[in-house]
Order: C-alpha cells, then sequence, then structure tokens
C-alpha cells in the first residue's frame, strides 16, 4: 500500500461498523424491532432483564451473518460462542451485553472497492453477532435520564477490519462499499440517520516506518459527509497535538455534526475490565455446512460480481460498470435495457446521463421511474434507426417522464390492456413531430434550393472554406426545420457541390 | 495467593459495591479463607482438558436451538414497568447520565 | 384416603382423594393454609394470599366437577420464593426485590399449575438461593416484623438446611404436603436430608430455568420436594420436559411419567459406594445410618460395589469460583433501575448504583459477587475460572467411569445432621465444607436425589444420597420408592406437626 503523506504523517484507520440486521424480532426475544415507536412499548420481560428471563436465538439473524460472511469472502465459523461483556450502564438493562468474543460467527474476508481507478482492498478482521443496548434521552427530564429499551437487543453484525485504510477518501468508500453490500444482500436497511448502519473509525498518525500510534475511535459517523468531516478533523487534530509535542491519548471522541469538531467522551468507569465469559444460557451456535450451501444457493450476485459482467458481456467501461451497479435495482434496469435494445453502451450513457439526474432532482427511486427499460429501449432503438436524434430523443424522455405512463400507446390484447413501450414513445415522438426526415427528394429540392439562395456561401466552400459549408447544412436543416438528418444533409451536399 | 485490599477496593468498584474499612478486612479475610481452598487446584494437570460448559455435553452434543423470526407485536410496557422505581412518560428514570 | 389429618396424607393419597371428590380442593387449601399460619415461628413462608389461593382452589373444584382434571387437580403446593410468580411477591429472600411483583410465571409454575396444583404460597430461601442453612434471608416472614432464619420442625434451636430450607421445613410440619426446591450445589438434597423428607434434582437441564431467579446458570436445578419418591415421581412427571422457547438450556428429552418404574425390583442392582463419600470428613452418626441403609439395600437385592470418585474434595474450590462467577454477572441486573430497590440517598448515577447495591444485597451474595468478579477479571480469568472449568469437566468424566461399574452412586447428603442456628453464620469456608458430597453432582449435572434413612445426634434426621446417570431420574425414583417400602423412615414426623 503506498500511502500519501499528510505533513510527512501516515495515516492509519481501521473501522467498526455495527450492521443492524434487518429481522422481525430481537435477537434474544420476539419483541418487534420498532424504530421510533412509544418509549418501552417494544419490550419483551426479557429485554428489561425482569428477574428469571433467559434468551433465545433469532434464527433470521445467524443467516443473515452466515450472508456477510459469504459476501466478503470470510469463514462461517462451524462453532461460535455467546459471551457476556460486563459493565453498569442504565441502556444496557442485565449489566452485560451478550456479544462474541474469543470466537466470532464469521472470521476473516476482505473488501474490495475502487478509489479513482486504483483498486484497494481492506482486511476484515471478524464479524459478529451481538445485542445493541437501549436509548438514554438526556433532554426531556430535568436532571435526569429517560431510558428506552425499545431498541435493546436489536441484533447487530459488529464488522470488524485491519488497519489496512490510509486515507480519509480510502475510509468513506471503504465505507460506501460495504454499505452497499449490506444492503445489496438484505441484511441491513443501511439507513445511516436511523442508526442502522454505525461506523466507528479508529484513527492514528505515525511518520512512515514507526510504530502505529495511539488511536482515538471517533464514534457513531452517521453519514458519509460527516464521516469525511470528521476524520479530515481528527487526523489534523492529531498531527497538530504530535506537533505541538503532545502525546495522543487513547480516547474515544464524538464527532459534532455542528461544529464539524470531535471531542473525547467522558470514559465510562471500570471500562478497563468487562469480565468477558462465555454466556452459560447459550450453548454453543452450531452452524452446519448444509446451511452454509444453502444460503450460498440463494445469494444474489454480488455488485462486483454483476460489474465485472457488465465489462465482460456488454464491453462496458470499468467505470460504467461500477456505477451501474451502484444498488441492484440499477444493475438490473441497466441489464434489462441493454438486452431490449441491444445498444449497452448508449443505455449505459442515459442511465449516467439524463436517468440519474431526473432521479437525484426529484429524488426518485429507479424501480419507480416513470421511464422503465423497455420505454428507454425503445426511445434508443429510435436513436439508432435514425427516426430522431439525440436532442429529439431528450425531448421525448422528459415528455415521457413527465406525463409517466400515460395511456399512449396502450393496446387492447385479449380483453386486458397491455403496454406496448415501442407504441408509447413512437406515440409521442408522433405528437411532438419529432422524427426525422429520411425523405430523399423533399430534403434534395430543400438543399437545391439552399444552394441557389446562398451563393456566396458556395462560391467560399469552393474555395476551401470548410466553415462557409457549415453554414450552408445550418441553413438546409433550419429550412426542414431541423428534422433533417445530418448526416444525410452533409453526403447530399457534397455531392451536389461537387 | 491472597487479595490486597486494593484489590479488594478494585473489586468493589467493579461491581458497585461499597465497603468501609472494617468490612473491607472482613470482606478479605473471607474471601482470603476460601482462596486457601483454591490452592489444591493447582495440583491438576488441566493440560489438553476442554471447559465443561454445558454439563451434559460430556455425553450428548448440547448445541443452541434457533427460533423462527417471528415477532410478537403486542405492547407489554405496563407490566414490563410495573416494578420501575423511577418512571415517567413510558420511560425509566436514572439519575443525569454524563457523556 | 385413611383417617389419619390431611396434612399427613401423601401427594398421591391426596390427589386420589380429590379426584373422587372425598375431599375438595377449597376444603385441602384451607386446611393447609390454617397450619401455614398457625406455626409462623418456623418462618417458612415468605408470602401467603388465601384470596389468590382460594381463588386457584375454587377453580380446581369446578374442573373436578366438570371432569377436565388435571393429574395433580386440587393439589396444594407451596414454591420455593426462587420462582417468579404472578399471583404472589417473588423476592428471591433478598431486599433488593421486596415486594416484587413479576408480569410472568416461572415455568414449573404454569405447568404444575396446568396439572392442577393450587399455590399455598411462597417459601423462604437463602437470599439468591446462596447458603445451606436458610439462615441468609433477608426479607420478613409471614408473621413476623424481621428477616429470621427458616426454623427445623424436627429441633427449632436448628438449622433446616439450605438453600431451599423453606421448602423442606414446610413439608416436613405438614404446612404443605409438597413444594418446588431448586438445587445448585445441594439445595434440595441438603434441606430434605436434615429435615428428613424426599427431594430430587434433576439432571441439569430437564426442568426449564425460565422464571428461576438466577444464581448460577450452568448448575440451577428446579425438582419437587415431599415426602417421599412416589410423590416426588407424580410431581416430576408434571414439571419436566423442554422449554424451547424460553430456556436454551433446557434439554430436548420430552417429559416422562417417572412413577412407571417406581415398583422395578433393585435385584442385582449395582449400587457404587464411593470411599471419598466415607472419609474423616463424615461424622460417627450420620456414619452409622447411611451404613444401615446400604444394608437394607443389599437386604432389598442390591450387590454394593467400591468406585472411586478422586477429586471429591476439588469440587468445592471448583465449585465456589464457578457458582460465584456466573451469579456476579446474573446479579448485575439488580441496578435500581427497571425494578427492585433503589437507595434513597445518592448524588448522582454511580453513586446510585453503589448504594442501591449495597444496601440491597446481604454479606454472603456481596462476598460470591466479589469473588466472582474477582475470578473473572483481567489476569484471573484463565487461572481460576477456565482452569475450574476444566476441572469440572475431569469430575464429569470420573462419574461416566464409576457408572461403568454401578448402576446408582450412593452416600451420605452432608458430613452432618443439621447444625444449630448460628454455628456456622459467621464462617462461610465451613458452610462450604459442608456441602462436600452434593457438590459433585451438581457440576456433573447429574440427578441426585435424597431420603430419609434414620436419625443421628440430636434425634436429627439422616440423608442417603443417591446420585444416578444423566437422565436416569426413573431409576432413581425407583431405588428410593423400593427403600420406602421396606422402610419407614419418610413417615416419621417431627413431634408436635
Amino acid at each position: 500500500m503506498t500511502a500519501k503523506l499528510i505533513n510527512g504523517y501516515e495515516v492509519v484507520i481501521g473501522f467498526e461498523t455495527h450492521a443492524q440486521l434487518a429481522t422481525n424480532s430481537k435477537i434474544f426475544s420476539r419483541a418487534a424491532i420498532g424504530f421510533g415507536a412509544e418509549p418501552n412499548t417494544h419490550t419483551s420481560v426479557l429485554d428489561c432483564a425482569l428477574p428469571g428471563t433467559l434468551p433465545v436465538m433469532n434464527k433470521h439473524a445467524v443467516a443473515h451473518a452466515i450472508r456477510l460472511g459469504l459476501a466478503l469472502g470470510s469463514h462461517v465459523a462451524p462453532v461460535s460462542i455467546f459471551a457476556r461483556k460486563n459493565y453498569f450502564y442504565p441502556d444496557l438493562p442485565k449489566g452485560y451485553q451478550i456479544s462474541q468474543f474469543e470466537i466470532p460467527v464469521v472470521q476473516g474476508g476482505e473488501v474490495s472497492f475502487f478509489l479513482g481507478d486504483e483498486k484497494k482492498t481492506v482486511r476484515l478482521v471478524r464479524a459478529h453477532l451481538e445485542e445493541d443496548a437501549g436509548k438514554s434521552v438526556h433532554d426531556q427530564f430535568p436532571g435526569e435520564s429517560g431510558i428506552d429499551l425499545n431498541r435493546a437487543g436489536t441484533p447487530l453484525l459488529e464488522i470488524v477490519t485491519e488497519p489496512d485504510i490510509r486515507s480519509t477518501e480510502e475510509a468513506v468508500a471503504y465505507a460506501k462499499e460495504l454499505h452497499k453490500i449490506v444492503t445489496w444482500i438484505g441484511i441491513c436497511d443501511g439507513n445511516m440517520q436511523e442508526g442502522n448502519f454505525r461506523c466507528d473509525a479508529n484513527v492514528s498518525v505515525r511518520k512512515p516506518g514507526q510504530p502505529l500510534g495511539t488511536r482515538r475511535e471517533i464514534k457513531n459517523l452517521n453519514s458519509f459527509r460527516n464521516m469525511q468531516i470528521a476524520i479530515d478533523y481528527e487526523i489534523r487534530w492529531q498531527i497538530e497535538q504530535i506537533e505541538d509535542g503532545y502525546d495522543i491519548q487513547q480516547a474515544t471522541v464524538l464527532f459534532n455534526p455542528d461544529t464539524g469538531e470531535t471531542r473525547a467522551m467522558r470514559t465510562k468507569e471500570d471500562s478497563a475490565d468487562y469480565r468477558y465469559f462465555p454466556d452459560p444460557d447459550l450453548p454453543p451456535l452450531v452452524i452446519a455446512p448444509e446451511w452454509v450451501e444453502q444460503v450460498k444457493a440463494e445469494m444474489p450476485e454480488l455488485p462486483r460480481q454483476m460489474a465485472e459482467r457488465f465489462v465482460r458481456d456488454f464491453g462496458l467501461p470499468e467505470y460504467d460498470a461500477t456505477t451501474l451497479t451502484q444498488s441492484r435495482a440499477m444493475g438490473a434496469y441497466f441489464e434489462e435495457a441493454a438486452k431490449l435494445s441491444g445498444q449497452a453502451k448508449l443505455v449505459s450513457n442515459w442511465i449516467m446521463g439524463e436517468v440519474s439526474r431526473r432521479l437525484n432532482s426529484e429524488e426518485v427511486a429507479i424501480e419507480t421511474a416513470p421511464v422503465q427499460p423497455p420505454q428507454l429501449a425503445a426511445l434508443i432503438g429510435r436513436i439508432v434507426d435514425n427516426t430522431i436524434s439525440n436532442n429529439a430523443a431528450k425531448q421525448v424522455f422528459d415528455e415521457f417522464w413527465v406525463t409517466g405512463n400515460v395511456s399512449l400507446g396502450q393496446i387492447i390484447v385479449s380483453g386486458s390492456i397491455e403496454v406496448d413501450a415501442q407504441k408509447q414513445v413512437d406515440a409521442i415522438i408522433e405528437a411532438k413531430g419529432l422524427k426525422q426526415m429520411n425523405d430523399t427528394g423533399a430534403l434534395e429540392a430543400i438543399i437545391d434550393e439552399v444552394i441557389a439562395n446562398n451563393a456566396a456561401n458556395v462560391e467560399q466552400y469552393r474555395a476551401g472554406k470548410d466553415k462557409a459549408f457549415n453554414a450552408l447544412v445550418g441553413q438546409v436543416m433550419k429550412a426542414s426545420k431541423g428534422k433533417a438528418n445530418p448526416a444525410q444533409v452533409n453526403e447530399l451536399l457534397k455531392k451536389k457541390l461537387g | 495467593m491472597s487479595l490486597s485490599l486494593e484489590e479488594i477496593q478494585r473489586i468493589a468498584n467493579l461491581s458497585k459495591l461499597s465497603f468501609d474499612e472494617p468490612q473491607s478486612i472482613a470482606m478479605q479475610g473471607k474471601i482470603n479463607s476460601f482462596f486457601k481452598l483454591v490452592e489444591q487446584m493447582d495440583s491438576v494437570d488441566t493440560e489438553g482438558v476442554e471447559p465443561l460448559f454445558h454439563p451434559v455435553s460430556v455425553v450428548q452434543d448440547i448445541t443452541l436451538r434457533l427460533q423462527d423470526d417471528v415477532a410478537d407485536t403486542g405492547n407489554h410496557r405496563e407490566g414490563n414497568m410495573q416494578n420501575a422505581p423511577a418512571a415517567q412518560g413510558g420511560y425509566f428514570l436514572v439519575p443525569k447520565v454524563i457523556e | 384416603m385413611s383417617q389419619a389429618p390431611l396434612h399427613h396424607q401423601s401427594v398421591r393419597a391426596l390427589t386420589t382423594a380429590l379426584r373422587q371428590r372425598d375431599v375438595s380442593a377449597t376444603e385441602v387449601a384451607q386446611h393447609f393454609l390454617a397450619r401455614s399460619q398457625a406455626h409462623p415461628e418456623l418462618g417458612a413462608y415468605l408470602a401467603i394470599d388465601e384470596d389468590a389461593t382460594l381463588a386457584q382452589a375454587k377453580a380446581a373444584d369446578m374442573r373436578l366437577a366438570a371432569g377436565t382434571a388435571g393429574a395433580l387437580e386440587g393439589l396444594p403446593l407451596a414454591h420455593k420464593d426462587i420462582f417468579v410468580t404472578k399471583d404472589f411477591p417473588s423476592t428471591a429472600a433478598s431486599k433488593m426485590l421486596a415486594g416484587y411483583r413479576s408480569p410472568f410465571d416461572a415455568t414449573v409454575v404454569s405447568k404444575l399449575a396446568d396439572a392442577g396444583v393450587v399455590t399455598l404460597g411462597k417459601l423462604s430461601c437463602d437470599e439468591f438461593a446462596m447458603g445451606s442453612g436458610n439462615e441468609n434471608t433477608a426479607v420478613a416472614p409471614v408473621g413476623a416484623e424481621a428477616a429470621a432464619p427458616v426454623r427445623n420442625p424436627w429441633d427449632t434451636s436448628r438449622v433446616p438446611g439450605g438453600s431451599s430450607g423453606g421448602s423442606a421445613a414446610a413439608i416436613a410440619a405438614g404446612l404443605a404436603p409438597a413444594a418446588t426446591g431448586t438445587d445448585t450445589g445441594g439445595s434440595i438434597r441438603q434441606p430434605a436430608a436434615f429435615c428428613g423428607i424426599t427431594g430430587i434434582k434433576p439432571t441439569y437441564g430437564r426442568i426449564s430455568r425460565h422464571g428461576m431467579i438466577a444464581f448460577a446458570s450452568s448448575l440451577d436445578q428446579a425438582g419437587p420436594m415431599a415426602r417421599s419418591a412416589e410423590d416426588c415421581a407424580l410431581l416430576l412427571s408434571a414439571m419436566a420436559g423442554p422449554d424451547p422457547e424460553r430456556d436454551s438450556t433446557s434439554l430436548s428429552a420430552p417429559a416422562e411419567d417417572f412413577s412407571l418404574q417406581l415398583n422395578q425390583s433393585l435385584e442385582g442392582l449395582r449400587i457404587g459406594v464411593p470411599a471419598e463419600f466415607f472419609g474423616d470428613g463424615i461424622e460417627a452418626d450420620v456414619r452409622t445410618a447411611i451404613d444401615a441403609a446400604l444394608k437394607e439395600y443389599e437386604k432389598l437385592g442390591a450387590k454394593l460395589v467400591p468406585v472411586a470418585l478422586p477429586r471429591t474434595e476439588l469440587s468445592i474450590p471448583v465449585y465456589y469460583i464457578i457458582a460465584p462467577a456466573e451469579a456476579s454477572s446474573n446479579l448485575s441486573r439488580f441496578d435500581g433501575v427497571k425494578f427492585g430497590h433503589r437507595a434513597k440517598e445518592y448524588a448522582d448515577l454511580q453513586e446510585m448504583y453503589t448504594n442501591t447495591r449495597t444496601e440491597g444485597f446481604g454479606d454472603e451474595v456481596k462476598r460470591r459477587i466479589m469473588v466472582g468478579a474477582y475470578v473473572l477479571s483481567h489476569g484471573y480469568y484463565d487461572a481460576y475460572y477456565l482452569k475450574a472449568l476444566k476441572i469440572r469437566r475431569i469430575i464429569a468424566n470420573d462419574f461416566q467411569q464409576a457408572f461403568k461399574d454401578c448402576d446408582v452412586i450412593a452416600g451420605p447428603v452432608a458430613p452432618s445432621v443439621a447444625w444449630k442456628i448460628g454455628e456456622k453464620a459467621d464462617d462461610p469456608v465451613a458452610n462450604y465444607l459442608a456441602d462436600i458430597f452434593t457438590l459433585p453432582a451438581s457440576l456433573a449435572g447429574l440427578p441426585g436425589m435424597s431420603l430419609p434413612v434414620g436419625f443421628g445426634a440430636g434425634g436429627m434426621p439422616v440423608g442417603l444420597q443417591l446420585i444416578g446417570n444423566y437422565l436416569q431420574e426413573s431409576k432413581l425414583l425407583n431405588v428410593a420408592h423400593r427403600f420406602q417400602q421396606a422402610t419407614d423412615f419418610h413417615l416419621q414426623r417431627p413431634k408436635g406437626f
């Protein structure tokens, strides 16, 4: 890894990401998961740690862990152990958190992504299953904090990397890639604002060749933008400290989005000694190879695999392929349109151009875009067969996007209404009169007239002035009200001018 | 082996218990007299012996049972909070937590 | 049903009489409620609620009338106050939980209720089941102002044993025909022995722990206590069975009718006698009674075979490391936030925690929390906790070795008869040493039981311990039952009760 230096310092970053697993019920109780519900209405007797309650494992959460392991090329442990992490905190109802310590369910693996055109790989240490804590509210009761245990027991996978990351950009790219993967394989909703994809960054700096510096852990970076700002700030802060002759103290710091600064948290008392030990309420988690195989068989194609396939099968540039696989939906959209039209590169250009522009400006999901793959394919088909020009196509696209799947082009098939994309597109072309003039006779007449009325330009062209030729083309296009096919105009005009 | 008063204090802090000095000394005496019994464990060679968690796993595989992900959507707050020492607006109340 | 008073009747006799409508569940319940309130001096009950009990009895009578009666319909029974109950407070005999009301019933409680059992109340025990004399109680028993130790009906100056002392004393005194108990290191077997009744701790995981206020998760096991093995079999059949949705450690083994093998002949039965259970530790009076019992078994056709349990002494440090370690974590939830005691005085959160726990827990509980936190703490985990768990496996393997040569293992339950209240109060280690014969089976998770086989010093009962292999409860009950068919120690009762 060649690391770029900042004032002569090398940046070393490792990530701990808490991905909230998409399940109906909690990891050790069957209470329903509920974000934003009334406090403590989504709790079972276990979530409140009432005396006599015991944990019972959620099978779906384990299946999600297997999915992640398969997606990241990790070892899915045939036997893993749940352990208790003991500490007192009001949002930790049992006085311990059930997590995995010595033997996690997912071991090793890696996340690869492109930073610009450079391929980066971040190695994973592990991913382990654990329960989330509750929430404390500090602003509702004077002098007191309110404890809401709705979130307590929500299943999490904590995904831990090696300190392989060497810059803020790389850190953000890693987080985006991981986010893409967990949402792609459907184990996490990935809503960072709601905290179901929480990233903690362990940041340290050192002079090249020196041993690792003391790290500070930045907690709860709840957006990629904040992640960028927070890590940049932390790096500058640490370098300044060292330059000013101070040592870095290991600490957990909170990022303040308002100030853009990081601030050391008050360290939890006794946090030094968690007294981990295997939870005697939970026998070993055993995952049979058959189960892993079954999950593997049900796994969707992963973004990287899909991108490689797009390059291979559709001859797309790596850049296009990566861009089109930002989400499963976009990849599927591209593939359908490309197959229907046989014009992969054009489809790619349109999706990265017009389609994305519209999606972004109107915050529409591609699945619900008014222009779906059949329409886009039909539109591109009309560009390719010279029925309309690129500019005309953009008008058709906009018209279609605004009017949506209007009844244009509907045909009755065995009593039921079926939408014929080609008819829809053609109807709009017709209605807006955007068809190119491909009738040679009519075009020749126009050209003859233009030549007759522009003797000066004709002279100049014959004298070798190309500009004059373009002027004549312009005249012809104008006379044809833009419907003439420019290529055809060039050809005929040249012929006539001899 | 025997615990010092400092260790008694450290463990008390970990356990959120407090002892005045006489109590600490009494606690130290009783704990240390127990640890005298513990010394005989040193004589046992446990090389290559696996720890035993669920005792019945001596004779049969005991593995974690997994439950289907079926949520109970009922609201059990009232029963779950009926013993709360301090509660308001559906929250458990504690002295302000400073981070 | 014989003419003897209701409180001298067996579970078998009472359930039969109830089914035949010779007596109503309400009458039986009223009889035992009256006796229970007539003997506050024993301190056996921590909670009685006549209305709740009689409402249950009424419902039982309706089912008896309707012919929809369960196997134990109308039988009154009291629960050790380690089991949480909706209808009665659940305190674990701790100030920490004084007045606590559980929103749900323990699985044991609901299973027995499904069988038709009527709950008489909650029985005293050592705080959080930590003790072997029932002297560590912090909740005032029914009819008393302050917390008090439970007294042994055979000699009220002596302890009933612990931690299920309230259960054993109540049965011996005829305040309940049967009771539930829990056994972590001997807490069913030892009080049963001290009070001259019969009790069985099944295989670990046989009975759901859901709703048992946890002490040591890998050791805690519920069990029935009654006068005879036959009665215990009837109760165990209703209590046992997997609880897959509530207890991940409960065994998948289906419940059985544990009465089926009661009468099998003991001809050719091999009874393993471990020399380590008959060493210097055991007192002469106990030794005499145990030897006589073993002779009786030979008369019944059993053969005595020597077996070795070489790590018997080690079970004391091993147990008193593992149990406190688990307890120190299990008791962390008692922090004054969600339920239970909260200190009145505190300046901030940390003080609230510390004052709450310092006020709420008794000395023995604090000692075990301290030992447990210590052996789990950084740098000591391997040397103590992990090492103890490894020796635990060696101890369990020793039993498997022994069971190659025998069908059951027999020996004393305790080295002595019940001691005087206060005698060992300030000497925890002396208490720990007295558990030496019950701890090995607890660590191995094996079923063990205690049956009365004679009397020792001060006319106090002596109990014989029978240990079986995993899931061999039926065999144990059979072996105990045949002895009780041939003898009448289990029918003896303390004067005045």
